[in-house]
């Protein structure tokens, strides 16, 4: 009978070092994948922190917030900035203690709580075979004719898709309506995440994408193609990070404060970018990856504060929806 | 008659066991998510409007399915050609795709740079778009064709042959055979098929996603998601979720309603075809299947043909996930079996309402509500996350249920009115009557309804996301891939989901035939 093997299979936890602690990190599964930071950072951790860093894989904030107090996570690895303002609120995290004076970011960082460790900026990716006049600047794609077809992401369900929100928002302001009236016509669909968007992408689907500055890395580095590049605008791209903090109840405090503490040295900051295709956070310029060097960089970068993107979401949204639904 | 008695109300308290299990779950992970929330939110206007293209689209995408579907289940059912009961086959495999697989092979036909639009601009003809509420009708109908083609095509089969032949000696023209036997046949049928698809696009999500084109098309499964990912606002989500239970319990009542079973009476189970009508019938048969075929196998046929070349190139990980994942198919199809037996056998004895809307709740219960309540449930026991297996295995033979139960419930109702009696009088029961008379009697739905749930576990990317592992199941996986740049390795990834999902589901299927 089969049932036993099939109840091995299923049963089989993995081995875990009896003796050494554990330092619970949860994470979003495009970091913790086969092909993602996660087992490298793994792997780099373990190999001086005498402990077992075991990754939790889900949607780590919804999972913190409901679990509240009694949560075994002693890091939380991954945030957006959008969601730092309800972690915050939580009152869940501790203070990451390091010196972010001298990080790599094209903005100034403050907080004292959640600690970037990569970044990048939203943009549209077009593949210059297909695409021959890609717009120039955001005006200039607003005013391309319909068309030329891009696909983005529901800023209701994805990072990204909320990034445009406020990106086009922080380029036009009370302006953002008109804004999404011109581009609605040229959206060939929303999807709910980047993946979907980017593949019909790739199929030739649509002309541009929504992804980030980074995304033409990957085809460079892992499939030598440079035809794919990312539209940079004079207006500005909207600045994305990913940041970690220690929750207040972690049962190893030492453990985590490691952990905090190894986030922006260079051994872990060299992970990032090749891992992650982002850049990282602290790390000198000369000591990225040729092919992230090579990359074109906006020469203005836009955020909003964790209180301004809080107090503009939900009106921007509605000026989304409103477009999008006419 | 004493024993007689003692059966039926055991056979009958088995399926009531069986569907209060099932009611206290769906309606206890509920409970679960509000009591976090602290109770129920109101809805928007946002809200209000998903949940009308969430009915409206249910409602049109039904309806053409199981209106589209009458042609080419008649034309199967009296048709015998070579190949024909692998095409009967190969039909159903839309139905069985992970939706993300099927949306590929969709775009790849249909999409702006698919073959159509191709050949239309060749043409110099205006190009079709898939992508707005046109495109969630596509996709849908794409999916519930072969579903409704193959419930619609049991009940041909049901007909017993003696009538056929009863209908040919008495010089019936197709007209006198549609009257007299077809369409008491369809109007038992359809009822419960047009629900089973009303149903299942009534959670959809992935496809309203990918081609609804923006917030126009977003149904109440996306507004849960929404809730719980970016508004982190559970009273919101379990209001949804109750609209969408209350939804569905309103489209049974009327299904139940519409619905009188067809009786024809036992036959001898020679075995039969319909009168095959010659002349123009000949050929509109013809062209309906080979447009149906094409319809259903030309996506699958184009994701195959991007997937392949890439297969041998998957990493290791790859092939130890779809292990996994073939494994948990098993053990799940094998609940889902055990579990649409029993409740099938107790609905045929008598007409108990309760217990099959219970049997159906699972398919409209939201899969996000179910996946976080019984996060909520379990975790002040046990870590859900080493538990991410099981739930998966758990939840997805009891996803499974309403499909099985479709197919399963009017046979067992066909054979308890045909044989009940007779077992009865024999004083036949026990595992004797199981083992010579149900299993037996049953063995085609119930291959059907193994292979079904085996395939949509195998697909199924629900419950898994929010425990996740670190053992990724198959599906998991080939998110992971395309969330690292990596489509093509995805695309390959999905051609191997597609060809495991369909030889799963083959397997079941041939081994109901056979035995």
């Amino acid at each position: 009978m089969k049932l036993p093997l099939m109840l091995v299979l299923l049963a089989a936890t993995p081995a875990i070092a009896q003796d050494k602690p554990v330092l619970t990190v949860y994470a979003g599964e495009s970091i913790t994948s086969e092909w993602g930071p996660g087992p490298k950072i793994e792997e780099g951790f373990e190999a001086f922190c005498n402990c077992d860093l075991r990754f939790v894989t889900g949607d780590e904030l919804s999972r913190v917030l409901m679990e509240g107090e009694r949560t075994e996570a002693d890091i939380v690895f991954g945030l957006n900035t959008d969601v730092t303002a309800r972690a915050r609120a939580s009152g869940l995290f501790a203070p990451h203690g390091q010196d972010t004076g001298d990080l790599s970011l094209p903005i100034e960082w403050t907080d004292d709580i959640f600690l970037p460790y990569n970044w990048g900026e939203t943009a549209f990716v077009y593949d210059e075979t297909r695409l021959q006049n890609p717009p120039a600047s955001f005006a200039e794609l607003l005013e391309a004719p319909d068309d030329m077809k891009i696909v983005i992401q529901d800023p209701r369900s994805s990072v990204s898709g909320l990034a445009l929100l406020l990106w086009v928002k922080s380029v036009y302001g009370d302006q953002a309506p008109d804004a999404w009236a011109k581009l609605a016509p040229k959206v060939l669909t929303v999807t709910k995440g980047w993946s979907e968007s980017y593949g019909m992408f790739t199929e030739g689907e649509a002309d541009m994408v929504l992804s980030y500055t980074t995304s033409p890395a990957y085809h460079i580095a892992e499939e030598d193609d440079t035809t794919k590049r990312a539209a940079i605008f004079p207006e500005g791209h909207y600045f994305m990070t990913e940041v970690a903090a220690q929750l207040r109840t972690t049962d190893q405090p030492e453990l985590a404060q490691a952990f905090m503490d190894w986030i922006l040295t260079p051994e872990f900051q060299t992970i990032i970018p090749l891992a992650n295709w982002s850049l990282p956070a602290k790390l000198p310029q000369d000591d990225w990856p040729q092919v992230m060097r090579d990359l074109p960089r906006p020469e203005k970068t836009l955020f909003y504060s964790e209180d301004e993107a809080e107090a503009l979401r939900q009106p921007a949204l509605d000026e989304w929806l409103r477009a999008f639904s006419g | 008659m004493a024993a007689g008695i003692f059966r039926l109300t055991r056979a009958e308290a088995g399926g009531a066991v069986a569907a209060t299990g099932l009611a206290l779950l769906i309606g206890g992970t509920l409970a679960a998510v509000m009591w976090q929330a602290q109770g129920l939110s109101g809805l928007g206007p946002w809200d209000w409007r998903a949940v009308w293209f969430t009915l409206w689209q249910a409602a049109l995408s039904a309806t053409l399915s199981s209106a589209l579907a009458i042609p080419v289940a008649r034309a199967l059912a009296r048709r015998r050609f070579p190949g024909r009961s692998a095409l009967v086959t190969l039909l159903g495999a839309p139905f069985i795709l992970p939706v993300i697989v099927a949306i590929m092979g969709l775009i790849a036909v249909f999409g702006r740079n698919g073959a159509i639009n191709d050949a239309l601009r060749l043409a110099g003809l205006p190009e079709v778009s898939i992508y707005g509420w046109q495109g969630v009708i596509l996709a849908h109908v794409f999916f519930n064709l072969p579903l409704s083609v193959r419930l619609i095509l049991q009940g041909w089969q049901a007909i017993p042959a003696e009538r056929f032949r009863l209908a040919a000696s008495l010089g019936f023209g197709p007209r006198d055979v549609a009257r007299h036997l077809e369409r008491p046949m369809l109007r038992a049928v359809l009822p419960g098929v047009w629900l089973a698809v009303f149903l299942v696009c009534l959670t959809s999500f992935t496809v309203a996603l990918a081609l609804g084109g923006g917030p126009r098309a977003t149904t109440v499964e996306l507004a849960i998601y929404q809730a719980f990912r970016f508004d982190f606002d559970l009273g919101r989500a379990a209001s949804l979720g109750l609209v969408q239970i209350g939804i569905c319990v309103c489209a049974m009542m009327l299904a139940w309603w519409i619905a009188i079973p067809a009786a024809f009476g036992a036959g001898l189970d020679a075995a039969h075809m319909p009168a095959a009508p010659g002349g123009w019938r000949r050929i509109s048969d013809a062209l309906v299947i080979t447009v149906a075929a094409g319809f259903l196998i030309w996506p699958m046929g184009a994701v195959t043909a991007r997937g392949l070349p890439q297969i041998p190139a998957l990493p290791p990980e790859v092939w130890e996930a779809a292990l996994r994942s073939m494994v948990m198919a098993l053990i799940s199809a094998t609940l889902a079996l055990i579990l649409t037996l029993v409740l099938a056998l107790s609905l045929a004895r008598g007409r108990m309402q309760w217990v099959e809307t219970a049997g159906m709740l699972p398919l409209i219960a939201s899969p996000l509500v179910l996946g976080t309540g019984l996060f909520i449930l379990l975790r002040p026991w046990v870590d859900p996350q080493s538990l991410a297996l099981p739930l998966t295995v758990g939840v997805n033979a009891i996803m499974a249920l309403p499909f099985g139960l479709r197919a399963l419930i009017p046979a067992a109702r066909t054979l308890q009115r045909d044989y009940g009696r007779l077992a009865d009088s024999l004083e036949m029961g026990g595992l004797a009557r199981l083992r010579y008379l149900t299993l037996p009697r049953l063995a085609r739905s119930l291959g059907f309804t193994g292979g079904l749930a085996a395939a949509l576990a195998m697909g199924d990317l629900g419950v898994i996301t929010l425990f996740a592992g670190d053992r990724p199941t198959l599906p998991l996986q080939m998110y992971q891939l395309m969330n690292s740049y990596r489509m093509a390795d995805a695309s390959a990834c999905a051609v191997l989901l597609m060809a495991i999902s369909f030889g799963l589901f083959w397997i079941f299927d041939r081994g109901g035939h056979l035995a």
